[in-house]
């Protein structure tokens, strides 16, 4: 029975459907008091006292902690430090000492017996702040004469990632395009908000720490650090996770602050933020603008492409440290032949909440910008925009493609793939099902549609390694420990079909913990769509190893040769003699310290730890297509039509993989037309609900069509599979710039997103100027002749 | 000084009895004091509707609402779906269309698509268009599926609800087909 490649249901689904998943906030231990954060109310400003007098005597508060009750010196390092760049100047303490640089910055902490009473008591905690101006424009903010946040400025790191003579290029290009696009701040927004127990052994110091997810073992480090305990003392079990997307499993000052409270206190300590504080607490990501040019031959061939970035990237270096502008840059080509390349980005504190990861880090933002520059080239150049990728696509036979490029301490090497190939074959699948049509007919009955075509890069499987354990019960049951992290994706279901195949016994046998970091002390996490190649190889070897155990122990148990032994179903049996077998359960026992089987010298337990170790990531790509209304009158943009088309390498489990798409352009629907973290001129966070900060439901997100490719196995890994976490998310602002462009017939980028009803009136506004309301066949730069004829090439 | 009220209710057919101050919500008391965890809070001010409870059979959310004020209520939470291991019928729809990731919103989604679907039963309706379905699943957030499987999921229970004609309310005991499930 092979597992892998199927349908297979969910390990996690009857646990969670049935309200027996155990999330952050559903631990508890007896004795818990819980802590509340007492966050700055202003922007910017000197913090001149913390009064918590009041507070302490406050019914049932149990500790008020300011910062100067933490050990001295605090501050929360970069985890992933990039390029040689040095971060240390601009590093968020625990809780804030002499300056509070955003709304919402921890200042203090209050401890009581109940939430309700640690939230009164907050309240009463006396900030004093001398208040100084906010600086929130990243722009302004570069300005030598802008107010500072830090001694050392407000520029974090201002660097260049490229190649080639640019500017030569540029100089003898016959074309030049060139536009302007912003990216709005938004960010993930889990469901779950964040939440942490921490439980403390008197007896031996341990702490156990529930609710840190995605780098357990990483986040375990620091805490030991912080707190100068050995990383022994400290242990981190698997829980449910309510979504991550990058924000959720960082280091944030609270997950110290909780463990070093119940430490302090000698009792265990909990924490759930609310939803308010989420919004401004939690990394926001995303914003950007971006300055970007190509310079093209007389053929519609690129020649060089640059790009001037302002990331703006709130208050402090966080966790992430240059991560996503890093990316950003160093993914902007994409998938396209691009002779010579410089991207400038400069990372500019501002007086916001501080930036990390948001699922597709850089490449949300760098994709929509490169797009809209296409679709604006193609239209100044008079070449359909399909017909201009394509064009300049790299083509297979270009494979690998090493580009001069160093993104996350790895060497970019572009490993396999048919760019073009499946650029046709999802312009192919938006024909069959039928979206040239829905545009023209929408036209034809006067609306305002569009259609968006987008075309990106990902990258996925970061090394350098994961760890796995297997291990066999005496009752025969397989145990994974893996060092991936579950967030909700569905880690475990994938991670056991894998162990299931490599070993040789049916799925129902295989359980899987994810990220305990006694069980599995080597792990590095689930982020970067890392999970499924680098934890699942690292599973399908120790599998592996734990199959040529077995067999090797059966042979001695059936008198037989090893290579006369089949594995299969949970039962090792001799070929062309099925009656003669043993199960793994037997198999375990005889592996079982007493045994006779075992040789002098040999340890007891049937189990393999091994490694998977990698130099490079893989590189999946994908396209999405979408068709638009825009309503000029309320400004709203209808998303009806949405496909994603995306390779691969192999799916472990097609139905996740969809899952996973789809859920990523739902996110990116969001991102691109709703969702974004605006700031009144003071500082003031304008979207700490849910109903200010606009996450699309069901009404907003139309089913989305999908088109999974399994055409280009992933060469650098046995299992040949690319990660599937960010391909839905990718190029949904760029594919929705690209539909609104079009709906609108404007001449040049959308200018920036997301696109909010506000925004879309301006535009259509502006664009009566430029073009009058467009019927396909004039204003669009998309000719429905040349959709035909990729139609026909496309359909398979 | 705590205002304390002593409170009788029955949550999933186990009768409780405790004493809870009365700014405790719902979903604190359900959760904290009642263990019922599978309750999940994702905003605490009423958008999300992972909270979502059933309240003598109203689906409500357990974050607006105080604990004292169910009391002598009969309430119902997604721990009382299933038949011990058994799935009801729309949860293992959820699970045959992936209406579910992270499974963080997926209580609240259950529970406001058992209240429909016991409502339209007990008012004789007919099968609800897929549009109906993605009316009701837009009351609440999800952040992971992208909202088609659960959309699928509530639809494809409504239709199998109706098919079989029986009283299915309580939603146990009823498995959905796994011939149901994939994608397209």
């Amino acid at each position: 029975m092979t597992s892998v490649g199927t349908r297979a249901a969910r390990k996690e689904d009857p646990r969670l459907l049935r309200g027996l998943g155990r999330f952050g906030d559903d631990f508890s231990a007896s004795g818990q008091c819980w802590a509340r954060v007492v966050r700055s109310p202003v922007a910017h400003g000197r913090l001149h006292s913390v009064g918590v007098r009041e507070a302490a005597g406050a019914p049932g508060v149990v500790a008020v902690a300011t910062a100067a009750d933490l050990p001295p010196g605090l501050l929360i390092p970069v985890r992933l430090p990039l390029q040689g760049i040095d971060l240390g100047a601009f590093l968020q303490p625990v809780l804030a000492a002499d300056v509070v640089r955003y709304v919402g910055e921890p200042v203090a902490v209050v401890v009581a017996d109940d939430p309700y009473a640690a939230e009164d008591a907050a309240e009463l905690v006396d900030i004093d702040i001398d208040e100084e101006p906010a600086v929130l424009d990243a722009a302004a903010a570069a300005q030598p004469g802008s107010p500072r946040l830090f001694p050392a400025g407000n520029v974090a790191a201002d660097f260049t990632l490229g190649y080639g003579d640019v500017d030569d290029a540029f100089r003898r290009a016959v074309r030049i395009v060139e536009t302007e696009i912003e990216i709005g701040r938004h960010t993930a927004v889990p469901l779950e908000p964040r939440a942490l127990l921490a439980d403390v052994d008197r007896r031996t110091g341990e702490i156990s720490i529930f609710g840190m997810t995605k780098v357990p073992a990483f986040n375990r480090g620091v805490l030991a650090s912080l707190l100068g305990v050995d990383e022994t003392l400290i242990h981190v079990p698997a829980v449910d996770a309510g979504g991550g997307f990058g924000v959720r499993g960082e280091f944030y000052p609270e997950d110290f602050l909780v463990p070093w409270l119940a430490r302090s206190l000698g009792r265990p300590v909990k924490w759930a933020e609310d939803r308010a504080e989420h919004l401004v607490a939690v990394n926001h990501s995303r914003q950007q603008s971006h300055r970007i040019a190509a310079a093209f031959d007389a053929d519609g061939v690129i020649t060089a492409l640059r790009d001037d970035v302002l990331h703006d990237n709130g208050a402090y270096c966080r966790t992430h440290g240059i991560t996503v502008p890093e990316l950003t840059v160093a993914m902007l080509p994409g998938p396209y032949r691009v002779p010579a390349y410089s991207g400038r980005i400069r990372v500019v504190l501002t007086n916001k909440t501080p930036c990390g990861t948001y699922r597709a880090p850089g490449r949300f933002e760098g994709t929509a910008a490169r797009e809209q520059l296409l679709d604006v080239a193609a239209a100044e150049l008079g070449i359909d925009r399909i017909e201009l990728r394509r064009r300049n696509l790299l083509r297979p036979g270009e494979l690998p493609h090493r580009r001069a490029i160093t993104t996350l301490d790895t060497d970019m090497v572009l490993d396999a793939g048919d760019y073009p190939g499946l650029l046709d074959a999802a312009v192919g699948e938006a024909a069959r099902l039928g979206y040239p049509g829905a545009v023209d007919a929408g036209r034809r009955d006067g609306r305002l549609r569009g259609l968006g075509v987008a075309m990106f890069l990902e990258k996925s499987g970061l090394g350098p390694q994961e760890t796995a354990d297997v291990l066999v019960s005496s009752g025969g049951a397989v145990r994974v420990l893996s060092g991936g992290t579950s967030l909700g994706q569905g880690v475990e279901t994938v991670l056991a079909q894998i162990a299931a195949d490599a070993l040789g016994v049916d799925l129902d046998a295989v359980s899987v913990v994810c990220g305990d970091t006694d069980l599995q002390p080597f792990g590095m996490g689930s982020w970067a769509s890392r999970t499924t190649v680098v934890a699942g190889n690292a599973v399908h070897a120790a599998a592996q190893a734990v199959r040529e155990r077995v067999t090797e122990l059966a042979a001695r148990m059936l008198e037989v040769a090893e290579d006369d032994l089949a594995v299969s179903g949970g039962t090792v049996s001799v070929r062309g003699d099925p009656a003669a077998s043993v199960t793994l359960a037997e198999v375990a026992r005889a592996a079982g310290p007493a045994s006779k089987y075992l040789r002098p010298g040999e340890p007891a337990g049937l189990s393999a730890r091994r490694r998977f170790d990698v130099a490079h990531m893989t590189y999946p790509y994908g396209v999405h297509i979408a068709v638009v209304d825009v309503d000029t009158g309320t400004g709203l943009v209808r998303v009806l039509r949405y496909l994603v088309a995306y390779e691969v390498g192999r799916a472990v489990n097609p139905t996740l993989v969809e899952g996973q798409l789809r859920g990523g352009a739902a996110q990116g629907i969001g991102g691109a037309l709703l969702e974004e973290f605006a700031y009144d001129e003071a500082g003031q966070p304008q979207a700490t609900t849910f109903i200010d900060y606009r996450m699309p439901t069901a009404a907003e997100v139309p089913p989305i069509d999908v088109l999974v490719t399994q055409q280009s196995p992933a060469p650098g890994n046995p299992l040949g599979v690319r990660g599937a976490g960010e391909g839905g998310i990718s190029a949904a602002g760029a594919v929705l710039a690209s539909a609104v462009r079009d709906a609108l017939g404007l001449a040049g980028s959308v200018g920036r997103l997301p696109l909010t009803a506000a925004r879309v009136q301006a535009l259509a506004a502006g664009s009566t100027d430029i073009q009058p309301a467009p019927p396909l066949h004039h204003a669009s730069p998309h000719q429905p002749a040349t959709w035909q004829a990729a139609r026909t090439e496309g359909s398979r | 000084m705590k205002d304390i009220r002593q409170i009788r209710l029955r949550v999933n057919g186990t009768e409780h009895e405790l004493a809870v101050e009365t700014r405790r919500t719902l979903a604190d008391m359900l959760r904290h004091d009642l263990g019922y965890t599978g309750t999940h809070l994702g905003c605490e001010h009423g958008i999300c509707g992972a909270c979502t409870v059933l309240v003598d059979s109203a689906p409500v959310r357990s974050c607006l609402v105080f604990g004292v004020q169910a009391d002598g209520c009969d309430v119902r939470t997604v721990e009382g779906l299933a038949d011990g291991e058994e799935l009801s019928d729309l949860q293992q729809a959820f699970s045959d269309h992936h209406g579910l990731q992270c499974g963080f919103c997926t209580p609240g989604f259950l529970m406001l698509a058992e209240a429909y679907l016991a409502e339209r039963q007990a008012a004789g309706a007919g099968e609800p268009t897929e549009a109906e379905i993605r009316e009701l699943a837009a009351s609440n957030l999800c952040r992971c599926t992208g909202y088609q499987g659960i959309v699928d999921a509530v639809l494809a229970t409504a239709r199998a609800r109706l098919r079989s004609g029986e009283g299915r309310g309580a939603g146990r005991g009823a498995r959905g087909s796994r011939d149901a499930a994939g994608g397209p």
